[in-house]
């Protein structure tokens, strides 16, 4: 594989133009985050008068970290984000999964109904349901816990998660699936055991599409989860950013703590996106 | 005691009629191929048999149960599919093993027959190995060791040779038919090669659009085909028709000539015009125009013949079939 496609790029005008083209866009796209990094690290003087420079022995400031860590709840809304995030994304993947097999595998009537009706929700945002979550959170007694926001993101990721997955489910080898019913193995099994492997690389395209928009969300834990006890670390980080006064050397190193972790989750997922097994499994 | 019984077995997806009474025995040790052209319903019976798909109506029995609910688990059979289908995160002892392991074999019993049918496959340098590190011709060695580990009431073989390259399929196919008389075992071996199909065979089951146009052994159906269609269907290079008309004004029959009975002969029936010459060293295949129609004759030894020659054939009376307009045998 590796061989041949250094063989298909032997043109070094072409290598340099891709290089130069990735280098250019990662420059960009990593630009904002650097300027969020070093600015973290300065007095809030020095990040107002240059906001571009690096902070020297001059500006070098923790006040920030200082404040944020002060704060004290900081680990508390780090820890909610964490939970809400791995637990959607895990509800996402099983059931989007599982359901992506059934319509996959199976001969149903309304299967094709079905699959339609699951993906409709890929044009239709979530927020324009707020009113009604809301609503159904206050009478089932959800509101300010973090089931609320679980159960809020395990839905909005779904219908994207169904469409993916069952394209993918339907390419793995029907005889793979049957010689896993010759030889005895449940349906879960199957499912579990055979297929699941096979479209990890999907799978982890699900996870990395669904991480980054439910880490980020601020509009459902204000209006579903307010309370302190169950904040999240974008509505926590708000506290530093008033209506007349902002505390940007407490929001900038808030903002760079919160990269983290999510930067972490992405390279998991991300090896798993270029690690196929398939190989050898057919021909 | 019969291995299999198929008793008006029907399937249909939907409105699409795929089989349609199905009636076939298979007795035990019996090695029987389904064969018919793409599209004729070979994979879907063979997948009825194993439980993978349920039939619509009719009766399946392996041995003396009746199977037709019966999970393809439980109904004591092994399949061995044309993609192989192993399972690519189990290397080839725990692919073998993994049914055994379902049915809750013990240890001992598992080791003996991984070990006796790694001896028969020359697996027993692979057992560690994983699928993506097996050539197709490996593979397929241990999707048949997956399915004789089992040692199963009855096989099953989904055209197990038809993504191995032609000098391996021929290996591949002895080693098949060794491994049928060292088993004993009854076997079902579906192909759309006739090749395969005469060579494996104890019994061929032709199929045509989801009907079984006539069943028995290789030469049975070779000298004594019930249609055009199982005639001209069996045997390579393929069976000449032509008009009848063609030796007698105004008969409506078909006329069937094998390539090899068909000679070159100076008091022949027909004037032709060679198209074609194929030089097979042993053989030579003359395609010949007579009128429109192209035919194969298949002389045996070398031959000087080139193309443009005109040159008469004939054939001898008793080595001719006759059809009627609907493709059935006349007398």
């Amino acid at each position: 594989m590796s061989n041949s496609s250094a063989q298909a790029r032997t043109n070094p005008l072409n290598t340099i133009a891709m290089h130069g083209a990735l280098i250019t866009y990662t420059l960009i796209a990593l630009f904002p985050v650097f300027v969020i990094l070093i600015n973290s690290f300065k007095t809030r003087k020095k990040i107002f008068r240059e906001p571009l420079a690096l902070p020297d022995a001059d500006s070098f400031s923790l006040i920030g970290y200082q404040t944020v860590l002060k704060q004290g709840d900081f680990f508390l809304y780090f820890q909610n984000s964490f939970i809400v995030t791995v637990a959607s994304l895990f509800f996402v993947l099983l059931f989007g999964a599982m359901a992506a097999f059934a319509l996959s595998e199976y001969r149903f009537k309304g299967n094709t109904i079905m699959g339609l009706y699951l993906a409709l929700g890929i044009m239709i945002p979530i927020r324009i349901g707020t009113v009604a979550i809301l609503e159904l959170m206050v009478q089932t007694g959800l509101v300010n816990t973090l089931w609320a926001l679980i159960l809020v993101y395990t839905a909005q990721g779904l219908p994207l998660a169904v469409f993916i997955l069952s394209e993918f489910m339907r390419q793995v080898s029907d005889d793979l699936k049957n010689a896993g019913r010759i030889d005895g193995l449940s349906e879960y099994t199957i499912f579990f055991k055979l297929v699941l492997p096979l479209v990890r690389p999907a799978m982890a395209t699900v996870a990395v599409f669904n991480m980054i928009p439910i880490w980020n969300d601020l509009w459902f834990p204000l209006i579903l989860a307010p309370s302190e006890e169950v904040k999240t670390l974008t509505l926590g980080s708000q506290v530093f950013i008033g209506q007349f006064v902002t505390d940007w050397n407490a929001v900038l190193s808030a903002l760079s703590m919160a990269i983290l972790p999510v930067l972490v989750l992405y390279v998991i997922f991300s090896r798993q996106l270029i690690r196929g097994i398939t190989s050898g499994a057919v021909k | 005691m019969t291995a299999l019984t198929l008793t008006k077995v029907n399937k249909s997806f939907g409105s699409v009629h795929v089989l349609k009474d199905i009636d076939i025995e298979v007795e035990e040790g019996e090695f029987v191929v389904f064969v018919g052209p793409s599209g004729c319903g070979k994979s879907t019976l063979l997948r009825v048999i194993a439980g993978l798909e349920d039939a619509s109506s009719g009766e399946i029995r392996i041995g003396d149960d009746q199977v037709n609910l019966t999970p393809p688990s439980k109904r004591g059979i092994a399949m061995v599919f044309q993609s192989y289908a192993l399972y690519p995160h189990l290397n080839v002892r725990k692919n073998m093993t993994l049914a055994l392991k379902q049915e809750k074999q013990s240890k001992e019993v598992i080791d003996a027959r991984v070990e006796e049918a790694s001896r028969m496959l020359d697996l027993g340098d692979y057992l560690d190995r994983f699928p993506s590190e097996l050539s197709g011709g490996q593979r397929q060695r241990v999707a048949i060791g997956r399915a004789i580990v089992r040692q199963p009431k009855l096989f099953l073989f989904d055209e197990p040779l038809s993504n191995l390259d032609a000098a391996l399929r021929m290996n591949t196919r002895i080693e098949i038919a060794a491994l049928h008389r060292q088993l004993a075992a009854s076997m079902i071996y579906v192909t759309h090669d006739q090749t395969e199909a005469m060579t494996l065979a104890d019994k061929i089951v032709v199929l045509r659009d989801g009907r079984v146009e006539q069943i028995g052994s290789p030469m049975e159906l070779y000298n004594n085909p019930a249609n055009q269609f199982v005639a001209g269907f069996l045997g390579s290079p393929a069976m000449n028709f032509l008009p009848a008309d063609l030796l007698a004004e105004g008969d409506m029959r078909t006329l069937g000539v094998r390539p090899e009975d068909l000679q070159l002969d100076d008091m022949g029936a027909f004037d032709a015009k060679v198209g074609h010459v194929e030089h097979l060293g042993g053989d030579t295949n003359v395609i010949a125009n007579i009128g429109p129609h192209q035919v194969t004759a298949r002389l045996f030894g070398q031959h000087d013949v080139s193309e443009g020659d005109e040159v008469k054939l004939g054939f001898a009376a008793d080595k001719a079939y006759y059809f009627d307009k609907d493709g059935a045998r006349l007398g």
